[in-house]
């Protein structure tokens, strides 16, 4: 069966890009395959750890569970996009170098989108709501610990940085 | 995985919707959230030859909160129903039990009415639809608009009374009447996992703070969500442990890889207690 290909077109970083793609092809996988953003990564494909988190119109969402062609005349944000404006390591990143918030890498653009989500709604938060903002994803090397301590640094830089814009 | 091979639609208009559901009833599945269908697609465990996607029928992205209830349309997602702050004035149990639905990653896809529709056993929103005496709106060319009770609405595990050639439009929860408590809460492995054992309950007292009607519903008890009506339970005891036996009694829980059947009919007993406390000590005068 040759499958029917879809023209789509999502913006992403900020950056409108085309594509023609099978109705299967997941978004995480559009980004990858089709535009080389391996910033995005699948781990379960069934929704449950969280690496493939993204930010669809700003909102996180799992792209190992949503179609590129229903993302078409969207906007996504990936790990790529969470920097400032010169490429610099935007405020979350900057948290997880300096906190050791990785070691292998495998979850942290997960983590690091859910994040910056996060801190947009929450510019604050206590080291408890910081636990519960990265609920929904799994890491199998740090034990959590750094990770949690990167929301609270994060949440620091980022409000440093906007104060030392203004 | 991947998912198999599929043709794609994306209608723009809730009657081109159904008429592609029609046209394609039983190769069609509709694609809402994606949350339930697409990791069942990855894992190959269903194989439909075209997805209906509704995901831009902007006209079913709602939640219309009035005196009689809430209405929860097609495309409004659980994160949309959890927000809502009108809903929750009117209906409390809604919130209190979408904040325990998945993760909020998850919840920010995933909509309320195709949790209905999906009809999992250890789903919160069908027991809620049940407790409140809820109605869910169907669509089809054949048969036009119908209104099935909650009663009605869920079939078995997986398995609802929405037909394949329908569309579920909107999810109505009925405002509790009089002065009456509700309460959620579940005991799940981990946070945001579906639950071993859920309760929901609903507490109705009068001006004196007797008891005139209360019922708890529960998730992960049986094939489909139940209810029991603990109305003529003791409730002389402060710490409603008699009321909660007497509901745990009548439920026929089944050993799986996550709990014994015997340990969730303790947790039954054990979470309906708090749960009727918590809804009674919310209206009691
Ligand atoms: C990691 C993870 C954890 C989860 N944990 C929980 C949990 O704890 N509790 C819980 O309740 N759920 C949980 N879910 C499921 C989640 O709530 C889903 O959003 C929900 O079950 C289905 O809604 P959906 O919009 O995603 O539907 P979809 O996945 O798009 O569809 C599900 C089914 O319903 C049908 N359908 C959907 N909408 C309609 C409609 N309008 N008309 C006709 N048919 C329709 C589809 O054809 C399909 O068969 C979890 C999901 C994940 C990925
Ligand atoms: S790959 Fe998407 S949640 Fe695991
Ligand atoms: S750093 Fe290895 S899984 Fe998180």
């Amino acid at each position: 069966m040759t499958e029917q290909l879809h023209q789509i077109t999502v913006t992403v970083n900020g950056v409108a890009r085309r594509g023609e793609v099978p109705a299967r092809r997941l978004l995480a996988d559009f980004l990858r395959m089709d535009l080389g953003l391996t910033g995005t990564h699948l781990g379960c494909e069934h929704g449950v750890c969280g690496a493939c988190t993204l930010l669809l119109d700003g909102v996180p969402v799992r792209s190992c569970l949503i179609f590129a062609v229903s993302a078409d005349g969207h906007a996504v944000t990936t790990v790529e996009g969470c920097c400032e404006a010169g490429g610099e390591l935007g405020p979350v990143q900057q948290a997880f170098q300096d906190c050791h918030g990785l070691q292998c890498g495998f979850c942290t653009p997960g983590f690091i989108t859910t994040i910056t989500a996060y801190l947009e709604e929450n510019p604050k938060p206590t080291e408890e709501e910081a636990r519960e903002a990265i609920g929904g994803n799994l890491c199998r090397c740090t034990g959590y610990q750094n990770i949690v301590k990167a929301v609270l640094r994060a949440a620091d830089l980022k409000r440093e940085r906007e104060s030392a814009d203004e | 995985m991947k998912p198999p091979p599929v043709v794609y639609h994306g209608p723009d208009t809730v009657d081109e919707a159904v008429r592609l559901l029609a046209e394609h009833g039983g190769h069609a599945k509709v694609l809402a959230g994606g949350q339930s269908l697409v990791p069942m697609l990855n894992m190959r465990l269903t194989a439909p030859a075209r997805l209906i996607d509704v995901n831009r029928l902007d006209e079913l992205a709602y939640v219309r909160t009035d005196l009689e209830g809430v209405r929860v349309g097609a495309l409004a997602r659980h994160a949309d129903v959890e927000r809502a702050t009108h809903a929750f004035e009117a209906v409390p149990l809604l919130r209190q039990a979408v904040q325990t639905v998945a993760h909020p990653t998850i919840r920010n896809r995933g909509t309320t009415v195709g949790s209905l529709v999906h009809a999992d056993p250890c789903a919160e929103m069908p027991a809620v639809l049940l407790l409140l005496d809820g109605e869910v709106l169907l669509r089809s060319d054949r048969a036009g608009e119908r209104v099935v009770k909650a009663a009605d609405f869920f079939v078995g595990p997986m398995e609802s009374a929405c037909e394949e050639d329908e569309l579920a439009i909107e999810a109505y929860f009925p405002k509790p009447r009089g002065r009456t408590g509700t309460d959620w809460r579940e005991l799940s492995r981990r946070n945001g996992d579906y639950a071993m054992c859920g309760v929901g309950t609903s507490v109705r007292v009068d001006d004196t703070g007797a008891v005139t009607c209360a019922k708890a519903a529960y998730i992960g008890m049986g094939p489909v969500p139940s209810v029991v009506d603990v109305t003529g339970a003791d409730f002389s005891g402060a710490d409603f442990c008699a009321a909660a036996e007497h509901a745990a009694d009548q439920l026929d829980p089944e050993d799986d890889i996550h709990a014994s059947a015997e340990y969730r009919r303790h947790l039954a007993r054990v979470l309906t207690a708090r749960s009727l406390k918590a809804a009674y000590e919310a209206v009691a005068p």
